[in-house]
């Protein structure tokens, strides 16, 4: 076996060693994985490559690792699995990753060619069972076709609209001998994605928006992916227009700036949620007017002209029939919005404004901590907040936790916001804390998680502490499916069905020691402050701190599943405490 | 076949790549989103790189049906194609049961249709015939009292009128 050199044109290589060779031609670093029989000729090359791979202790935490990478970094993240089992794991990774356009490249063995159909040993129909989840994926016959392949794939992951694209690769085609070539060039006569807006699309938009009294900008994750944050807080402030930042958006804009209103949707703040319903002209840029947001389209800002603009035309016209449709790379269409804004004076909207900040006046976001009370999870995501500055990436799980961390903690800037938006993957905290820290060892990365998430994915904290990735995770033990109780005492009849944990069973500081973590805990409201501050005190291993909160503690407002907009629902009825 | 979908049928013609695993992310694209194929065919292009792939599909919603087809990688183009402006043809193979004085007229009804004899069997006659859907549909209800006992059918080809038919609208979206 040729031990891993720089591989020069016309070298004969293994078609394990072009893999990563194409790994460390598009510039990874970084990669997480599990080996097994059918990749196993690729882990070879792999143990004498500068590349750092993570092994991961579930192929799922391997998705969600290499998300929480591409997440925090913005590069493509990569995993790299076996055949059967192992590709069959990484399902949930790549359907999260699709549904919330994270660039993401899957590398899986596969059975020997000749075995292929046969029902093999650890065989499984992996390029059929990942098709509805990625946006690519390839399977390769030929070990001639790796470069060109793995090429493809780091550009379709990439570009565009990002997403998850992968490898199926058979132990044969690994195994058998090519010559190293450098990438040809791309050639997807299938795959142009526009980036600029048409000029005529632009230019009504402006021009609708120059006359609005009460515009809004909706934007979302795709000024994250287009990193068109700078030109987001620039045409916001020469047009003077207020922004909501959706949950895939968090950070877009600061939260401190004054046009700032926050999070609509489901548990957004009543005045994003109203603005949106009040408003004549809704801009909508990098966002796809998600059912979490609008809640029943049929009632979604009713009165307002629509001027959407997204990088992937399905998502015009898919729920909400734009006025002004424009299709285009959210960063290009700002610039193009700057551009011909022009010198124009900043929009009429004075009493627009002021109507926004007398709701925000009536209807903040509230809680109660009483000083000998159960610790209110919104508390410590304040505290949290403020005892690390919000110099921090907040990563979350999905449910109550992950909207209250949504909607208190003060995102100053993209990247900062790490969690599972489309799909709801309970358990994507852990790990993809765990990528994200692995992609930027110098921040102070927090997992916020749930117990009930925090069970589906810990053992990922064992790679943590072996690979000395010193995470953080925050968890919020309220005993409970928090989100699954709060709709069953709202929706059905208080009737608790399978949704409570049992969190007496569970000792989290000696479950978490005995992976090599420190385990802290908190069970009281002026424990917080100490323990958040033992936890930033630690950073040569994993911490994990088990907050007991207040397990009848319920999210709000709320806009229940398919309900309309305008009804809001700010706080609890009086029976739906305790 | 069962219900009858009352969802309006469009005719679109995808120009694809000519590669494994195509014609299952088509099928596997429209099933995904709820839209139902009326009939499919496929079949090589003049340029061996390329296939053709004709696909009826019944929705309301045919503009997300080509968003989203266009998102495959390996879709070039998509035409749809308006049956007033494209000429449309499908095959169709149909076995009655004949015997005596029915053969000759079930005969007699498919030569004024152009359907040929195919094969002849003791007691059925099977006619083979290419034309449009629409004739295809009359010849089956003017066979139907002779008893059909098989019927095949290929999926609809279609092909622009002159140079009528157009790329689908959703490029010029934005």
């Amino acid at each position: 076996m040729v031990a891993s050199r720089k591989p020069t044109t016309m070298t004969k290589i293994t078609g394990a060693q072009a893999v990563i060779s194409s790994l460390e031609h598009e510039g990874v670093d970084l990669m997480f994985g599990i080996p097994g029989g059918a990749i196993l000729p690729a882990y070879d090359p792999l143990y004498s490559s500068p590349i750092r791979h993570i092994l991961a202790r579930h192929e799922q935490g391997a998705g969600h690792m290499a998300a929480g990478y591409a997440w925090a970094t913005g590069r493509v993240g990569v995993c790299m699995a076996t055949s059967g089992p192992g590709a069959t794991n990484l399902v949930t990774p790549l359907a999260d990753a699709l549904m919330d356009s994270v660039p993401m490249v899957a590398i899986t063995g596969q059975v020997p060619t000749h075995a292929v159909g046969n029902d093999a040993f650890q065989e499984a129909y992996t390029t059929g069972i990942t098709m509805p989840v990625t946006k690519h994926n390839y399977f390769v016959t030929d070990p001639d076709e790796i470069s060109t392949v793995m090429h493809e794939a780091f550009h379709l992951a990439s570009s565009g609209r990002p997403g998850p694209v992968l490898i199926d690769l058979p132990k044969d085609v690994l195994q058998q001998q090519t010559e190293w070539r450098p990438p040809e060039d791309l050639d997807l006569p299938g795959y142009r994605p526009t980036m600029d807006g048409h000029p005529r699309r632009v230019k009504e938009a402006v021009e609708m928006l120059a006359q609005s009294h009460r515009p809004v900008l909706y934007v979302g994750g795709g000024i994250i992916k287009s990193e068109a944050s700078a030109a987001l807080t620039r045409f916001a402030e020469i047009s003077n227009i207020p922004v909501v930042t959706t949950l895939m958006g968090r950070g877009a804009l600061p939260d401190d700036h004054p046009l700032c209103l926050g999070m609509p949707g489901m548990h957004g703040n009543y005045t994003a949620i109203t603005s949106m319903q009040k408003c004549d002209v809704l801009a909508a840029v990098g966002v796809r007017f998600d059912d979490r947001v609008t809640g029943d389209p049929q009632h979604f800002a009713v009165g307002a002209t629509v001027i959407h603009a997204d990088i992937d035309p399905a998502e015009i016209g898919k729920v909400r029939r734009p006025d002004i449709p424009i299709v285009a790379d959210a960063r290009r269409v700002l610039e193009q919005f700057i551009a011909a804004w022009g010198d124009r004076p900043p929009v009429d909207n004075r009493d627009w404004l002021d109507t926004l900040s007398g709701w925000q006046r009536k209807h903040p976001l509230s809680y109660d901590q009483h000083q000998d009370g159960p610790i209110k999870p919104q508390f410590i995501i304040e505290e949290l907040c403020r005892l690390t500055g919000g110099d921090a990436i907040l990563v979350a799980g999905v449910g109550q936790h992950q909207m209250w961390a949504s909607q208190l903690w003060k995102f100053d800037r993209p990247r900062r916001w790490i969690n599972s938006g489309g799909l709801g993957t309970m358990g994507f905290a852990v790990p993809a804390a765990i990528g994200a820290k692995a992609g930027m060892p110098d921040e102070l990365v927090y997992a916020v998680d749930g117990d009930g998430c925090f069970q589906m994915t810990f053992q990922e904290l064992i790679a943590a502490s072996a690979f000395r990735i010193p995470v953080k995770v925050v968890v919020f033990n309220n005993g409970a499916h928090g989100m699954v109780k709060q709709w069953q005492k709202m929706f059905y009849g208080r009737r608790f069905s399978s949704s409570l944990l049992n969190p007496e069973v569970v000792d989290y500081v000696k479950l978490v020691e005995g992976m090599g973590c420190i385990g802290l805990r908190a069970e009281r409201p002026e424990e917080v402050e100490p323990t958040l501050e033992k936890s930033l005190s630690i950073d040569d291993r994993p911490v994990v701190v088990e907050m007991v909160v207040d397990p009848e503690e319920m999210v709000f407002p709320m806009v229940p599943a398919g309900g309309s907009n305008d009804q809001v629902i700010l706080g609890p009825e009086p029976g739906d405490r305790g | 076949m069962t219900a009858i979908s009352s969802l309006p049928r469009h005719t679109l013609s995808l120009i694809v790549e000519n590669r494994p695993g195509v014609l299952a992310r088509v099928s596997s694209t429209l099933a995904r989103r709820g839209f139902n194929i009326h009939s499919l065919a496929v079949g090589p292009t003049i340029d061996p790189g390329l296939s053709r792939i004709t696909v009826v599909v019944e929705s309301d919603k045919i503009e997300q049906v080509t968003k989203q087809l266009h998102k495959l990688i390996n879709i070039i183009k998509i035409f749809e194609l308006d049956p007033s402006e494209a000429v449309e043809r499908e095959t169709m193979l149909i076995r009655i049961a004949a015997t005596g004085n029915s053969r000759t007229q079930a005969i007699e009804v498919a030569n004024i249709f152009k359907a040929n004899v195919v094969d002849v069997g003791i007691n059925t006659l099977t006619f083979g015939i290419t034309s449009r859907p629409a004739k295809l549909n009359d010849l089956i209800e003017l066979l139907r009292p002779f008893g059909v006992v098989e019927l095949v059918k290929s999926g609809r080809i279609a092909i622009g009128r002159d140079a009528k038919s157009k790329p689908s609208r959703m490029r010029a979206v934005g």
